[in-house]
């Protein structure tokens, strides 16, 4: 930190605690970042003349004649097209040995756009993926979180869908990263030779954790840049959210805050939508979509992170594996884009949400089948077709290695249909049946 | 003299502020922050400090920054020109504001002060009138708009003038009254009223005794809501809530609308305010968006403002329904709102209630439901609120407090089920565990035996009771397996089936089946019902069942056609044919 003419500065900490400390200092402002010891901090309570600082890496080895210096400013980052192709850490430093970035100074985490002059999303994300396209329909604008329990692929499947998204720039905002998982993203982002459309904020499990409430607000704040000031498409992959939350159930713990459900902050969905509602479709035909990782605690979403989680964003896409197929399978149940009605049958074919609808509903009653199978009873005829479509239905389409365009999905679907049931068992209404069945 | 104070702490939105002079609860301030002023309210007095919730950003703040108070509450501007309007919690009108950014401290103005109306008076020289009397009309879209006697009036009063018919402006005087002393008040279109108390300038309320329509089968025919009740969908999200309040916004059969976007996606309200344009009222011929007013804090926007956006919401339907209008007002989600009473009282530190949420939740719940209703106006004319919120349940789970405690308070229970969701089983109202306590309303039994047909009442009561038993049937075949019971549970469950596929589920997306008004569902229901009251004899559960899902596969095409339209008639026909099948 380069250091500024009138900088305060005090040598006396009356508390510390493992992520905050106290002193007595005045002329504070809320929200100011300091130093204490060279750890960067930031304010987030004064009672008179008594601050409390958040320690970003921690206050191990802080002690009580540290040295705290006041800056002045909240978080900023420095933007400008520089910031293509680099990596950082969660306070905007370069990781990646190249140079500091030149550029103009914003504030992280600032104000939010004006609901009145947002757009509707109506541009379709394409994937490839029939579990998403057919089923979730992606949205530009969007702000949807993959939801997997730890052993699913879900940093592969966010980093395929990114590579396949139809945008301008890609940022990734990882917290709590695994180093291995670190140089996966940068592996598949140079070997898709797509690093110049690429900026990174990495914050890995060796970092602090409450360094990664950092991570979100650098990311967002490089994803407004791109989206307002350039009018770009900027897609913006945060993974993983269930870290970012326990950070903050971290800090607010250590202020004495009296926790809510899951031990999280009373204020985590305000949290959490300070972020996602960054999502927004603008007028000037800039975009911000949101794709984050949730990860679970063997898939309970009833959980305060996931719970909130869900009440924020536009959906979710629910992982899982499946024993019939054989595959991890995007969860038909589960999973759901809110936004999908604006682009099914409008961007894509007009038999979209109705053959998704009838798909989804004969796999419901194929489970109901295999309950039945299970329990140890007799199958009838329509049991035994159902379970050979949830089969067929789950490796050609639900399978997340499925790679085709939304209009070979649901030729697929009608040939699948087709081939199991009758028209009245799919309940499609008679005129895509008369235009596109396939006995 | 305006109390002054200096900020002496701050947690987030939560400012501590020394005071200088005499300050109220709920009284109002400015935080001067550079030149910007931050609106601020105050929550609690303790000694000579204030706690003060921010509705704004409290980044820069600092202690010493100076506070000015106000001498009033919150307050909405009432007056023609609030329909069409996009607002925030505080009544800002978001169209007017510039850039792409909410910037902080901007505060502009819910009425257009230029626009002409062209105004008609209905009260004369001489007449004694007193709060929410009529004393002219406006034209406001479509609607007719009454231009009243301020709220905040007390007792009787003399017209003395009234401005003659022609063309004015919100701020020109329509109207001079004098009081029982003899003093001249002015009276312009434009009245202010602290959205934190009840409008009681009506003569009385009493129990509502009409359906309001919404064109959702479910709703209208199983659990109807009354004009000027109350009702509540809880959910857990990805339930279709939001599907289904747009659509009762859509189609329910009101003047006004109002819509509390509370805490709830930005996306959301660009949906209501791109598409509400373009949408035709199905009651009036006239768009959607003249009788819509959206006060919307999203999620994103600064917390304290959440709260005073549902009461900003409901003080305009207030003053709506004081004009002898029927108004609809939706709030999602209600939960958003306690969670921000929450936030707020944790930062207090006061000890908590049940899950963190504050003591008086329940009351402060109770005393907003209580504030819709139908009431009759001093001049005999009736007017009504209808309000209905969504509870976000934490988890899905509706034994946690927001949830409780609407419960006692709302008489409609609309329960959005996981598992009907998952499915794709929508709405995915769950028929047997929602309940509308209207129906045990004598007045509003009559109603419908009058409006619909004799006997209606029960033949719902019959439908509800095919559906329960359907679910116990399921649950034994479930138990002994598809062999393992007689027929006759196949076919009660299948009766249930189709009473839930035919009738029950409905397609907000489709033009047509989106909404069904009340005579078409006696139609579909008598139909439907007809077909349960008969005995079958199939020959195994497999014919039993491909026979159900032919007949549903039927009335569903039934469903997408325009009623009693040539395909609609046709599809009848092979309805009957298939009935004709299994005739006995």
């Amino acid at each position: 930190m380069a250091t500024k003419a009138f900088q305060r500065t005090y040598t006396q900490l009356q508390s510390i605690t493992k992520a905050t400390v106290s002193l007595k200092a005045s002329g504070v402002s809320n929200d100011e970042l300091a130093t204490v010891d060279g750890k960067l901090a930031q304010v987030v309570k004064t009672k008179g003349d008594n601050v409390t600082l958040q320690v970003f890496s921690g206050t191990e080895g802080i002690p009580t004649d540290s040295e705290v210096t006041f800056l002045g400013t909240p978080p900023t980052l420095k933007v400008s097209d520089e910031l293509a192709g680099r990596f950082f850490n969660a306070y905007g430093k370069p990781i990646d040995g190249g140079p500091e970035i030149e550029g103009e100074e914003r504030e992280v985490g600032g104000p939010s756009v004006n609901p009145f002059r947002r757009r509707q999303p109506s541009e379709i994300i394409p994937t490839g993926i029939a579990g998403i396209d057919l089923n979730n329909t992606l949205v530009s604008g969007q702000k949807i979180p993959f939801f997997a329990d730890p052993d699913q692929p879900y940093n592969q499947v966010m980093a395929d869908v990114a590579m396949r998204a139809d945008v301008d720039k890609i940022i990734l905002g990882g917290m709590g990263l695994s180093n291995d998982d670190y140089l996966f993203f940068r592996h598949e982002f140079e070997s898709a030779g797509a690093l110049d459309k690429i900026v990174c904020f990495i914050n890995t499990t060796e970092n602090p954790p409450v360094e990664r409430l950092l991570i979100p607000d650098m990311a967002l704040a490089a994803a407004e840049y791109f989206a307002v000031d350039k009018n770009e498409k900027v897609l913006v992959l945060l993974t993983d959210m269930t870290l970012y939350a326990d950070a903050l159930s971290i800090v607010s713990n250590r202020m004495d805050q009296i926790p809510s459900k899951d031990s999280m902050p009373g204020s985590l969905y305000s949290d959490l939508a300070k972020i996602y509602e960054k999502a927004v479709q603008l007028p000037e035909g800039g975009s911000i979509t949101i794709i984050a990782v949730t990860t679970l605690n063997d898939g309970d979403i009833t959980h305060a992170i996931p719970d909130n989680t869900g009440y924020i964003t536009e959906g979710q896409l629910f992982l899982r594996a499946d024993s019939d197929s054989g595959k991890v399978i995007v969860d038909p149940f589960r999973s759901l884009s809110r936004l999908k009605q604006l682009v099914q049958g409008k961007k894509t074919r007009e038999d979209h949400s109705q053959v998704m609808n009838a798909g989804v509903r004969l796999y419901a009653d194929a489970q109901n089948a295999k309950t039945k199978l299970e329990n140890g009873f007799d199958l009838s005829d329509y049991d035994l077709r159902c379970l050979d479509y949830a089969k067929e239905y789950a490796t050609r389409l639900l399978s997340i290695d499925v790679n085709i365009n939304t209009e070979e999905m649901l030729d697929t679907a009608w040939e699948i249909f087709g081939k199991h049931f009758s028209t009245a068992e799919t309940g499609i209404k008679q005129q895509f049946i008369d235009k596109y069945w396939k006995a | 003299m305006k109390s002054t104070g200096k900020v002496c702490g701050i947690v987030s939105n939560l400012v501590t502020v020394q005071i200088y002079g005499p300050v109220s609860e709920n009284e109002l301030c400015y935080i001067k922050l550079d030149g910007t002023d931050l609106l601020a309210e105050v929550i609690k007095v303790n000694g000579d400090k204030a706690s003060v919730q921010v509705f704004e950003s409290t980044r820069g703040l600092k202690n010493g920054d100076n506070v000015e108070f106000l001498g009033k509450m919150l307050e909405a501007t009432l007056g023609p020109g609030l329909l069409s309007s996009v607002y925030d919690g505080l009544q800002n009108n978001l169209a007017t504001m510039t850039g792409v950014f909410l910037k902080r401290g901007e505060y502009t103005d819910p009425i257009d002060h230029s626009k002409i109306w062209d105004f008609k008076p209905l009260a004369s020289p001489g007449d004694e009138v007193e709060a929410a009397g009529w004393l002219g009309e406006v034209t406001e879209g479509w609607l007719p708009h009454k231009i009243m006697v301020p709220f905040s009036f007390r007792g009787q009063y003399t017209v003395k003038e009234v401005a003659p018919e022609g063309s004015y402006s919100v701020d020109q005087v329509i109207a001079v009254l004098v009081d029982g002393n003899g003093v001249e008040h002015n009276v312009t279109m434009l009245q202010k009223w602290p959205v934190k108390l009840a409008v009681k300038a009506y003569r009385e309320k009493p129990r509502p005794c009409r359906i309001m329509e919404t064109g959702v089968r479910v709703i209208d025919s199983f659990d109807p809501i009354a004009e000027g009740g109350t009702g509540f969908i809880p959910g857990p999200f990805g339930c279709g809530k939001t599907v289904l309040q747009h659509a009762i916004a859509k189609q329910g059969e009101a003047d006004v609308i109002v819509m509390a976007a509370c805490g709830e996606r930005a996306n959301e309200v660009v949906e209501i305010f791109t598409e509400f344009p373009e949408l035709i009222d199905p009651h009036t011929g006239r768009y959607l968006m003249e009788r819509t007013t959206i006060i919307c804090n999203t999620s994103n926007m600064p917390v304290a403002a959440r709260e005073a956006s549902v009461y900003t919401a409901m003080t305009i339907c207030e003053y709506y329904r004081a004009m002898g209008l029927r108004c609809l007002l939706l709030a999602d989600s209600t939960s958003r709102w306690a969670q921000a009473l929450r936030e707020m009282s944790n930062r207090m530190e006061e000890l908590p209630g049940a899950d963190a949420f504050p003591v008086d939740l329940s009351s402060i719940i109770s005393n907003f439901y209580s504030r819709a209703g139908l009431v009759v106006l001093n001049n005999g004319n009736t007017g009504s609120v209808t309000f209905i919120g969504t509870v976000s349940p934490a988890g899905g789970n509706l034994k946690e407090p927001v949830t409780e405690s609407t419960k006692k308070a709302a008489r409609c229970f609309y329960a959005l089920e996981q598992n009907r969701a998952d499915q794709k089983r929508y709405p995915a109202v769950n028929p047997i565990e929602s309940y509308s306590k209207y129906l045990e309303y004598p007045e509003i039994k009559e109603y419908l035996d009058r409006t619909v047909m004799k006997g209606w009442v029960n033949m719902v009561a019959k439908a509800k009771n095919y559906v329960r038993k359907g679910k116990e049937m399921s649950e034994q075949i479930n138990i002994l397996g598809d062999d393992g019971v007689p027929m006759s549970y196949h076919e009660s469950f299948w009766k249930s089936e189709l009473i839930d596929f035919a009738f029950l589920q409905q397609d907000a997306f489709d033009r047509v089946d989106a909404i069904c008004p009340i005579g078409r569902q006696k139609y579909m229901l008598g139909l439907i019902l007809d077909i349960c009251d008969k005995h079958f004899s199939f020959e195994s559960f497999e014919v039993c069942r491909s026979w159900f899902k032919e007949v549903i596969n039927v009335l569903r095409q039934m469903n997408y056609c325009e009623f009693e339209s040539s395909d609609f008639l046709k599809y009848k026909g092979q309805l009957d044919n298939l009935l004709a099948e299994n005739g006995n």
